[in-house]
């Protein structure tokens, strides 16, 4: 029997901000353990906490995106609990009167278009970290964490499968990495994310117990983790058990939930204004200069990227995946010229999409500029080289040393021979081997010219023009 | 007579005309902490002899605070200096910091003394609970010098020190300075930075001075307000220069007197001379006095005895035992070690406090105590808006008695929460207020303080009104050590 899912997701994103939420301190990766602390962040005695004005914007920059309403009075409250890695003993977070009010998402999944509505977006500091594994009896506290800006973005209840929540992690990465809000680096920690799942029978039943499902280090993980607490629930409803609501550990390698808290056992945060920080105003003026300074979005450039250079929606999708990849393509389009749009997208997710994923790279970690690629686009297009030796022998060069492609092609003698006599020697030379084949062609069978056209093209090592030399064969054929 | 007994302004004097230096100085001081505070009459207004430690930067000779030694309270940050707020939990913390009022000081030339005596994080009226032990009180030794500044007020009364530094959540600089028979001012809320002061109700706590007299106030809250930007909650408004109101006519200025505090007020000698002696020299001063009504006055004290420990609860979370000061330490468990280290290292009353707080702000009770006690002090806030629509200053008295005996109240927190009675809504509503000598009680000599309440950022006209009274009364003058 199939049960109706509901599914929400809680996803914590770290802005890109160079200091701390609340004081100076520089938010960097992978520092000696407290290196990266001040008074502020290590919660000492009579120290105040001041919010930065750029986490704020960024904030902000991310709730417009996310088509949210931003919150005209700026508020922060403490939510109080005892941790080790947390040293105020509270977070300062913001519960009543979130940054970002609603919003929405829409997901593309097999080819269905999804709208995720968003409850809220609010900005909150990090804990630090706790290190368990150095002393047999004792853990240590890092605190260089403490205090990093964090954009905590909470959907309602409206994704129903793991492939909506997968696409959903997806896409709204691309949105803040296109409008610089966070890196989403997974892992460095940027994206973290908390998922929500019950199921039920019937539509009209009310929504089941709900489960929370924690340690979700990777977009994979999530949807796994979903995966398994979507059976292991209705398993457990057709065994007639009951769904308790409680808080559950995703265990990557086991592939596996465990149960970490009930719901008797959950904390009461007495959330209160925190009043340490005054509560300010932002104008509409504020948000209307930040909603105009907004870079396209990811869907809005896949749209026009469609409409302007006839792109088919795949393969808009993939060049619009990231901001840097579209402004690759766009740009070398520019150079190459907008009639060559389409063979510029084949370019860019053929020969650089594949060498990005064979070598694990980003476009950034290589030589390729859209300049190099317009070049190599034009040496084809001039019937300098053929497609063949650009792909071939000319674009590894390119992209791992960043050598102009005309260079390339000079030092390995790779120009295209469009020279009759020159192809009229390798064409006598193949018709003499093949005997066969030019009966096979006299009878009738067109395709027998096509061989002969591969020989040609393997004795000129890939150089002979391959629409000339195809040509030159039936001409010749036709007069042996 | 000894130079420990010098006000800021006539040390001062003496600086710029070459005729003491600064070790002649600390020395009279060190002679009388020697033989009031330490040894003969245990005044104790100081934490021990290791917590003074007199300290001074260079800066410009000519600063009316060059030289001078300034007493400061236990909750307030000095760096490289071990920082307790009279509390066990915070035994051997040593802040790596300065506070911005010691910073601005040192930056004044003044010399940071020595670390003074409190009720434990601020919390009590008599300085009692200590967890170095009481401070008593130099008028009388049998007597609690008021709290929880009750250290700093002693230190200043005693002439331990030349002025000092307090802080003031609902009385705790006004109320030991009426007790002690000096001055001691809470600023404006947002006037002085709270920038290193350990904080006991975030939205409340101002730090003041507590002085000899009005000008030493004034000199003091000249150089310790003004903007920082490491504290949000601290105002961009300019500080002026306090001391050039003083000596200006009161004449035409309206005084209010709220009718809720004197129709309260049992002590019949404060009545006398607090209500109608002040009264008489005010008018004969040239200012008109008239009775005001703040007719939310009756809920201060629930108020604040709702949000101060709710605030309470959440700054001290961060004593927990794990980074810094007292850990127990045969703990089995990180839920052991917590309960423990703050079992054994918060005192009775603190404990009370985080008791009180976390219920006022627990799911089920938040609306029907702190939401409700937070529109209640709006109300508050505005019965004063109100008043000085009318009136210029309103004044009351300090307290609603002299100082108690050591012991007197300990058994009951309620009545001694109730000490604070006219003192708390001056914090409620973030007003300014002052209070200096009003009288000498005929009964058993003690002082009696006069409290002025003024609006937002208008100290000017409290020292305007104080200096005024104090000239024409000269009751700072006239109290001496009554035993």
């Amino acid at each position: 029997m199939s049960y109706l899912v509901t599914i929400g997701l809680e996803t914590h994103v770290q802005l890109k901000s160079k200091t701390k939420i609340f004081c100076g301190c520089a938010v960097e990766f992978g520092n000696s353990p407290n290196t990266n602390v001040c008074p502020v962040c290590l919660g000492l005695p009579g120290a105040l906490p001041v919010l930065n004005r750029q986490v704020f914007l960024l904030g902000l920059r991310a709730a417009l995106a996310l088509n949210g309403t931003p919150s005209q009075r700026i508020k922060f409250d403490r939510k109080n609990y005892f941790y080790p890695d947390l040293p105020k003993g509270y977070q300062i977070s913001q519960y009543d009167c979130p940054l970002g009010q609603g919003g929405f998402l829409e997901v593309e999944v097999e080819g269905k278009v999804k709208k995720v509505r968003l409850n809220r977006a609010h900005l909150e500091e990090d804990a630090g970290k706790l290190i368990h594994d150095q002393f047999p009896d004792s853990s240590l506290v890092d605190l260089n964490r403490a205090g990093t800006p964090l954009l905590e973005i909470v959907t309602e209840p409206d994704l129903e499968t793991p492939e909506e929540a997968y696409a959903y992690l997806n896409h709204l990465k691309s949105i803040l990495k296109s409008i610089s809000v966070s890196d989403c680096d997974m892992e460095k920690g940027h994206l973290r994310c908390d998922a929500n799942v019950s199921v039920r029978k019937n539509a009209a039943d009310p929504l089941g117990k709900k489960v929370e499902i924690k340690n979700l280090n990777s977009f994979k993980a999530v949807k796994a983790a979903i995966t398994y607490e979507i059976k292991r629930q209705t398993e457990a409803l057709e065994r007639a058990e009951k769904i308790v609501q409680e808080t559950r550990l995703w265990d990557d390698a086991r592939e596996k939930t465990f149960s970490m808290r009930s719901k008797e056992e959950a904390h009461d945060y007495r959330y209160f204004p925190e009043p340490d920080l005054v509560p300010f105003s932002v104008t509409t003026e504020e948000i209307e200069r930040e909603r105009k300074s907004l870079p396209e979005l990811p869907k809005q450039k896949k749209e026009r990227l469609i409409l302007q250079y006839g792109l088919s929606n795949y393969d808009a999708e993939l060049l619009t995946s990231d901001r840097k990849t579209a402004d690759f393509y766009e740009d070398s389009v520019k150079l190459a010229g907008s009639a060559n749009a389409k063979s510029i997208a084949n370019w860019v997710t053929g020969s650089v999409f594949a060498y990005l994923g064979e070598h694990s790279k980003t476009l950034e970690e290589t030589k390729i500029t859209p300049q190099l690629l317009a070049d190599l686009f034009n040496l084809v297009q001039n019937s300098e080289v053929s497609l063949q030796a650009a792909k071939e022998k000319i674009f590894p060069e390119l992209i791992e040393k960043g050598a102009a492609p005309r260079k390339i092609l000079e030092e390995k003698g790779l120009k295209q021979v469009s020279d009759d006599s020159a192809l009229l020697g390798w064409i006598s030379e193949a018709i003499q081997g093949n005997a066969k084949v030019v009966e096979d062609f006299k009878s009738g069978k067109e395709s027998a010219a096509m061989f002969l056209v591969g020989q040609v093209m393997k004795k000129s090592q890939g150089k002979a023009n391959p629409a000339k030399v195809r040509e030159l064969v039936i001409k010749t054929l036709k007069n042996v | 007579m000894s130079l420990s007994k010098k006000t800021v302004s006539e040390l001062s004097g003496l600086y710029q005309k070459n005729e003491c230096t600064q070790k002649d100085v600390l020395a009279a001081l060190s002679e009388a902490v020697k033989t009031k505070d330490a040894d003969a009459r245990k005044i104790h207004a100081y934490l021990n002899p290791a917590s003074i430690t007199p300290r001074h930067r260079k800066a410009d000779q000519k600063s009316p605070l060059w030289g001078v030694p300034i007493a400061v309270k236990d909750n307030i940050c000095v760096e490289n200096e071990e920082i307790t707020c009279a509390s066990k939990i915070l035994k051997g913390f040593i802040s790596p910091y300065n506070a911005t009022v010691v910073e601005k000081l040192l930056n004044a030339g003044a010399v940071i003394y020595g670390r003074t005596n409190m009720d434990e994080f601020a919390f009590g009226s008599s300085c009692e609970t200590s967890c170095y032990g009481p401070t008593r009180n130099p008028r009388d030794p049998e007597r609690v010098p008021g709290g929880s500044s009750g250290g700093s007020a002693a230190s200043v009364a005693d002439h331990t020190a030349i002025a000092a530094l307090g802080s003031d959540t609902g009385g705790s600089i006004r109320q030991p300075a009426a007790f002690c028979g000096v001055v001691g001012i809470k600023p404006t809320y947002g006037r002085v930075s709270r920038y290193g002061l350990i904080a006991f109700a975030s939205s409340l706590d101002q730090i003041g001075p507590i002085t000899k007299d009005v000008r030493d106030s004034a000199l003091m809250l000249s150089v310790i307000a003004g903007y920082d930007p490491k504290d949000s909650t601290c105002a961009n408004v300019p500080a002026p220069d306090y001391t050039k109101v003083l000596g200006q006519s009161i004449k035409g200025m309206k005084i209010g007197i709220p009718k809720e505090y004197v129709e309260t007020l049992e002590n019949q000698d404060l009545r006398e001379q607090i209500i109608d002696g002040a009264k008489k020299a005010l008018e004969r001063l040239g200012a008109t006095v008239d009775i005001v009504s703040l007719p939310h006055t009756k809920y201060a004290a629930n108020v604040y005895y709702i949000v101060a420990p709710s605030e309470a609860s959440s700054n001290l979370a961060r004593f927990d035992g794990v980074r810094f000061g007292f850990r127990e330490k045969t703990s089995q468990s990180l839920l052991d070690m917590y309960e423990r280290s703050r079992g054994e290292g918060f005192g009775a009353e603190a404990k009370r406090r985080i008791i009180l707080g976390t219920y006022s702000l627990s799911s089920g009770y938040y609306d029907a105590y702190y939401l409700k006690a937070m529109k209640v002090r709006t109300k508050i806030k505005n019965d004063f808006d109100e008043a000085f629509k009318k009136f210029d200053v309103l004044m009351t008295p300090t307290a609603p008695s002299t100082a108690f005996k050591l012991g007197e109240k300990t058994t009951n927190p309620l009545e001694m929460y109730l000490s604070d009675i006219y003192t708390i809504s001056a914090n409620l509503a973030g007003v300014p207020a002052i209070s200096i000598p009003g009288g000498i009680s005929k009964k058993d000599g003690l002082p009696m303080g006069l409290q002025f309440l003024g609006k937002p950022f208008d100290e000017e006209t409290l020292y305007k009104v104080s200096y005024a009274f104090e000239q024409a009364t000269d009751f700072h003058k006239k109290l001496g050590n009554v035993k």
